[in-house]
């Protein structure tokens, strides 16, 4: 790694909000937390992929950094300069510097607009050819260019989005977005919405362009081995929160971050004799919501590492003072009734402890109190890897 | 050799609308024994899921199976009238889709549409079906079933609703389980939980499953059969080991090459499939990947490949594997066409 190498792009605590909030006078106070404070930076010339599942917030990252989205906090700092302070006019050349891909190639192209509009429309918004002596002529060479330079042929100029198919949309996604000389390049799921066949031509598409253009692409994406591949440094998200970041050979070999071992080895591997077929960590229970989130880190309700048993003979006063006000990591049953005593990751209560306590329980697994009630901050814990967690050391003995 | 629970002879399955005849399903044959999972594998538009929906008599107009036997415990399912198919619908041949919000009623609760299906198929009484509904619920894994049975389906996340799912298709223990894309939907780490819980519930029932997908590491993952699909015909079928380790199909082999493998350390260059899918409005003549293969001759232009045989187990239907092709090299020629 350079140690000189500047960030073309640097966000900064960036945080985006959505009132969710209901009733009247939206005194049910409901904040959406999409994006909750991340920090990362892009070199230039390189690809960053940004991971995570669902509702993690990594499509409103990209969105926000282009400023589709107002960021709620946080400084997006592209060039030195700060995007998310900036005055609109003044941003409209950042607008031409940063293009966007996005997922679905049906809904992202204007279906009255002939591909030539589609592309052209950037062109002229930016004013690209104002000193050319044949604005229009040089335009129209530039769309033939870029039509032949993604794989698709001059005829296609004058045709409507609905005669293409999803490969092919896609390549006049792209070919838009390269038509204003980009420097970054924010692809939003770019392969997703595609045919495995197309996907590959696709990818290697991005990086031919990469290499001819010098561009810096920002890589969102929920396909992990596709990622892996065409990234070089990635992000993994988790409910608006940034959990590690790392080069990607380093993220797949040694992922340091409990999220990022459970995500990596749900991977379906294409080798029926995989020798880590059997060895898989299976997560418990679904993503918690973003609306609302307690302090602590955000994956802590799923960490196989954010327990600690209890035991009754380790409490020798009183082992239902003991658990007050701890939080249960497993639904506890009343063994006799099938009742409910307390369900998971609920903070156990003086009556709910004394019952535990009476009905015999030998241990209980709790929460680890940092895991439930700080955020752990992202900290570099090897060169160019970033991980947040509290125990990345205790988990990782053998590496760190 | 273990028991053919199912056998798909030929079958022809077409959509008559305005524009023409979409040949969706163009002759496909293929046996599911006792206790195998059989992964169908094909892009958009290859016909696998009308495959599936062929076999549980699905087909809607102006969808018709055209041509083909469909034999399952003796009876040709093809011949059966709706009522009659619908004895074996759910009590012998269940099915769970892509999206679990669209085969769930929203209006009501998990509990009702259990007791529904799980009624409909025995003779339990309202209480029975609810206790069998709780175990079923209990048996994929919903945490606390005694409240949250009583919940609409909204009040699931997707994860759940497919587990909800999986057990009402369990529900009366059917032979044969067809799952169209039944992770597709999910995120990969709930995507990893309802794999893990296919395959415990396949150990459990020795039930067979057709698991229908476009992603070849879930294929890897639970199938012990494979099925590769292109434009509505078989291109290649044999044990998982043969597809993954041995593909004598161009198109098989090119699916294996565009994509990336994370187990490997140096980043070479995914190779694509050139080209597009065909159109099965008009469907080539010969074979429908000749377009976009890079060893297509002039007979795959004119004429499909018949499946060769390559072992007991394993055949492909290209012409590289005829005695009087080329050498090439990589693929193997049969002793024997079929």
């Amino acid at each position: 790694m350079d140690e000189l190498r500047k960030p073309l792009l640097e966000v900064r605590n960036l945080k985006k909000y959505f009132d969710k909030s209901r009733g009247f006078f939206k005194k049910d106070k409901r904040i959406l937390t999409a994006v909750d404070g991340i920090n990362l930076h892009i070199y230039r010339g390189e690809t960053f992929g940004l991971v995570g599942e669902s509702g993690c917030g990594k499509s409103t990252t990209g969105r926000t950094i282009v400023k589709l989205y107002e960021p709620t906090d946080g400084e997006i700092l592209f060039e030195g300069v700060d995007l998310a302070t900036i005055r609109e006019k003044d941003m409209l050349p950042y607008r031409r510097k940063i293009q966007m891909i996005f997922q679905d190639p049906y809904a992202s192209l204007n279906s009255r607009m002939t591909v030539t509009d589609i592309i052209a429309e950037g062109i002229v918004t930016h004013n690209i050819f104002k000193d050319h002596e044949d604005p229009a002529a040089a335009t129209q060479e530039k769309i033939f260019e870029l039509l032949e330079s993604v794989g698709l042929k001059r005829e296609h100029a004058n045709r409507y989005p609905h005669e293409f198919s999803g490969g092919q949309r896609q390549r006049i996604g792209i070919a838009r977005a390269l038509a204003v000389d980009p420097e970054l390049i924010i692809c939003d799921e770019p392969i997703s919405a595609l045919d495995v066949s197309i996907q590959a031509q696709v990818v290697n598409m991005l990086q031919d362009f990469q290499k001819k253009f010098n561009l810096t692409y920002l890589f969102i994406a929920h396909d992990l081995s596709m990622v892996k591949y065409i990234s070089d440094r990635i992000g993994v998200m988790y409910i608006g929160k940034m959990m590690e970041i790392a080069t990607s050979d380093e993220l797949y070999d040694k992922p340091l971050h409990p999220y990022t071992k459970a995500l990596l080895s749900s991977i379906p591997v294409p080798d029926p004799n995989n020798p880590n077929k059997g060895s898989r960590i299976v997560l418990e229970g679904d993503v918690p919501s973003p609306i609302n989130p307690k302090e602590g880190c955000r994956f802590a309700s799923r960490c196989r590492y954010a327990g600690l048993t209890m035991a009754k003979k380790d409490f020798p006063g009183s082992f239902s003072d003991a658990l007050i006000g701890k939080i249960s990591i497993k639904t506890i049953f009343n063994p006799e009734t099938k009742e409910i005593v307390i369900s998971e990751n609920k903070v156990i209560t003086d009556l709910t402890a004394k019952l535990i306590d009476e009905l015999g329980f030998k241990e209980v697994i709790v929460g680890k109190e940092d895991c439930f009630t700080k955020t752990p901050e992202l900290v570099e814990v090897r060169k160019e890897h970033f991980v947040a967690c509290h125990y990345v050391k205790e988990i990782n003995a053998d590496i760190l | 050799m273990k028991k053919k629970i199912l056998e798909v002879n030929n079958v022809k399955t077409s959509f008559f609308t305005h524009l023409g005849e979409v040949q969706a399903v163009r002759g496909v044959s293929f046996d599911v024994r006792e206790g195998d999972v059989l992964g169908i594998v094909g892009e958009s538009g290859s016909g696998k899921s009308v495959t599936s929906l062929s076999i549980m008599n699905l087909i809607e107009e102006p969808g018709k199976i055209k041509e083909g036997s469909i034999i399952f415990d003796g009876v040709d399912l093809t011949k059966l009238s709706n009522k009659e198919m619908s004895e074996y619908r759910g009590n012998e041949i269940a099915m769970i889709f892509q999206d679990p919000m669209t085969s769930l009623n929203p209006v009501y609760t998990i509990k009702n549409q259990m007791i529904e299906v799980i009624r409909r198929h025995t003779d339990l009484s309202k209480e029975e079906a609810l206790v069998r509904a709780k175990e079923l619920l209990t048996m994929v894994g919903i945490p606390d079933p005694e409240h949250q049975i009583h919940d609409y389906p909204h009040q699931f996340s997707g994860g759940m609703r497919q587990r909800a799912l999986i057990a009402t298709a369990i529900s009366c223990s059917p032979t044969l389980l067809i799952a169209d894309e039944p992770t597709t939907a999910l995120d990969v780490t709930i995507q990893a939980q309802i794999l893990e819980l296919l395959k415990s519930i396949q150990k459990q029932t020795k039930m067979s499953i057709i698991l229908i997908t476009h992603d070849l590491g879930v294929i890897a993952e639970v199938s012990t059969h494979v099925v590769v699909m292109y434009g509505g015909l078989i291109m290649e079928k044999g044990t998982v080991e043969d597809i993954f380790y041995r593909h004598q199909h161009p198109y098989t082999q090119g699916l294996y090459k565009s994509i990336p493998k994370t187990t490997k350390k140096d980043k070479e260059r995914l190779i694509p499939i050139e080209g597009s899918p065909p159109d099965l409005l008009k469907p080539p003549k010969g074979c429908p990947f000749s377009p976009r293969c890079p060893y297509a001759m002039k007979i795959c232009l004119e004429k499909q490949a018949p499946l060769h045989v390559i072992s007991d187990t394993h055949s492909s239907a290209c012409w590289l594997q005829s005695p009087e092709a080329p050498d090439v090299e990589g693929f193997t020629k049969t002793k024997e066409a079929k």
